[in-house]
């Protein structure tokens, strides 16, 4: 199943539209096509055929929570699972020119595991696999660790910038900043350099925003949102084409503000439930039968292709 | 007959003796510093720890136990102690010497929240 496409002809996506509750356990991969503003979703390849992306796009993946060292029942193999999101990345007939990885590379933050994802990462048939690190990332010594294997610039700092294919692209850090009682934050001194940042960019220009925690509240309880998310949002608002891309939830959600389109993605490591079910009280990794987990994990493709509006994305299961 | 009962009587007491002598060199100087203090067992189960709350009095050991397989971190707010990541079962302990209020939180998830009351008893 696609994603819904919020900003398609015809729609006016009204403020504060309600969630667009996708939480699909079925999609896997997206791909994100930017062709001429803000990325389209293609459609969906549970079928097994991706809608094909006009020839001018920029087109890219996204991966997402890979949890490299993550062993329990829920999936004993987390590696296997991101070597077969490689394999469905290398059987895309059009081949994307980068992937991004929204965060929780590792599971415990441990330099094991680090240097395991950067290995199998770099596996991957493309340019550049573009980091964001997670919670887990970030557990005995903030992002110092993380930042060892995957240091963007060789900055030393976890938030950056870059232009490709005429969209700037931002990754962030809401991983940061924790606080007892509160949820998490990007902090001041991140805030500031995205508004400087985002002043040297047109606002006609798309723009693709990493995060791994939703730059929206989407349950509170569980911590799934980012205390400043707002000042962040008032800073993308006057954009044209923004779109966001989280992970961390490990399911499809969807939510259009504007002209900001908010994306989750699936996990390549387990499942977590949907928020707010009655006798689900804490977001633990969910077990499933066996043959089931590959419909739960995947992979998403986006292009972005010259004059449209939105991206377009698929997302795609490990197994349809 | 006699003297070979006594002696061999005397074995086992002379070893006695000599196991009292070997326990009092090693436990018997240090154990005002290194006998363990009294135990209390908090859980790290389904997100929160159980108790949330918990009074003990000084000088008691708090131990932690990480029953979930997500990761999580017993760390305080005002710093005085700390935990590293810990996996599903992995374990973190820290003994409380001085009363007071002692709030902490799972940096992994800081809607995670506990406190520990020291008071005399």
């Amino acid at each position: 199943m696609s994603t819904n496409d919020p900003t398609g002809p015809g729609h006016k996506p009204a403020r504060r539209q309600a969630l667009n509750c996708l939480a699909t356990w079925t999609g896997a991969a997206v791909v994100w096509t930017v062709a001429g503003g803000v990325p389209r979703a293609l459609g969906a390849t549970r079928e097994g055929t991706p809608a094909a992306a006009a020839k001018n796009a920029l087109t890219f993946v996204q991966i997402s929570d890979t949890h490299i060292g993550f062993h329990k029942e829920a999936n004993p193999d987390v590696v296997g699972s991101l070597r077969r999101a490689i394999a469905d990345i290398h059987a895309l007939p059009q081949t994307p020119a980068f992937v991004v990885h929204t965060g929780d590379v590792s599971h415990l933050s441990k330099p094991e595991e680090f240097a395991q994802a950067r290995d199998v990462l770099q596996e991957i048939r493309v340019d550049r696999v573009h980091t964001i690190p997670g919670e887990h990332d970030t557990i005995d010594d903030g992002v110092n660790g993380y930042l060892k294997f995957f240091d963007h610039d060789g900055k030393g700092k976890s938030w950056y910038s870059f232009d490709q294919g005429g969209v700037h692209f931002i990754g962030l850090n809401n991983v940061l900043n924790f606080k007892m009682g509160t949820m998490a934050a990007l902090g001041d001194e991140q805030i500031t350099w995205l508004k400087g940042s985002l002043a040297r960019v047109s606002h006609s220009t798309p723009i693709v925003v990493l995060a791994h925690i939703p730059l929206w509240t989407v349950w509170e309880p569980w911590g799934w949102g980012t205390a400043d998310s707002a000042q962040a949002m008032a800073l993308l608002r006057p954009f044209g084409s923004v779109t966001v891309l989280n992970g961390h939830i490990h399911q499809v959600l969807q939510k259009v503000e504007g002209h900001i389109a908010l994306q989750t993605e699936r996990s390549l490591a387990y499942p977590l439930h949907t928020p707010g079910q009655v006798g689900i009280g804490e977001p633990g990794p969910v077990k499933v039968p066996a043959g089931e987990l590959g419909k739960l994990l995947g992979t998403r493709q986006l292009s972005v292709v010259r004059g449209q509006h939105d991206l377009a994305l698929i997302d795609k299961p490990l197994e349809a | 007959m006699i003297y070979e009962l006594a002696r061999n009587a005397a074995h086992p007491l002379l070893a006695c003796a000599g196991l009292v002598l070997v326990f009092c060199a090693v436990f018997a100087t240090p154990a005002i510093g290194v006998v363990a203090p009294p135990a209390t067992a908090v859980d790290i189960k389904k997100f929160a720890f159980a108790p949330k709350e918990i009074t003990v009095a000084p000088g008691t050991r708090i131990i932690w136990t990480n029953r979930d397989e997500t990761p999580h971190t017993v760390t305080s707010t005002n710093k005085s102690f700390a935990s590293k990541g810990l996996d599903g079962d992995d374990k973190f302990e820290h003994t409380f010497t001085s009363e007071g209020d002692f709030s902490y939180f799972c940096t992994v998830h800081p809607f995670m929240t506990g406190v520990v009351h020291v008071r005399k008893q």
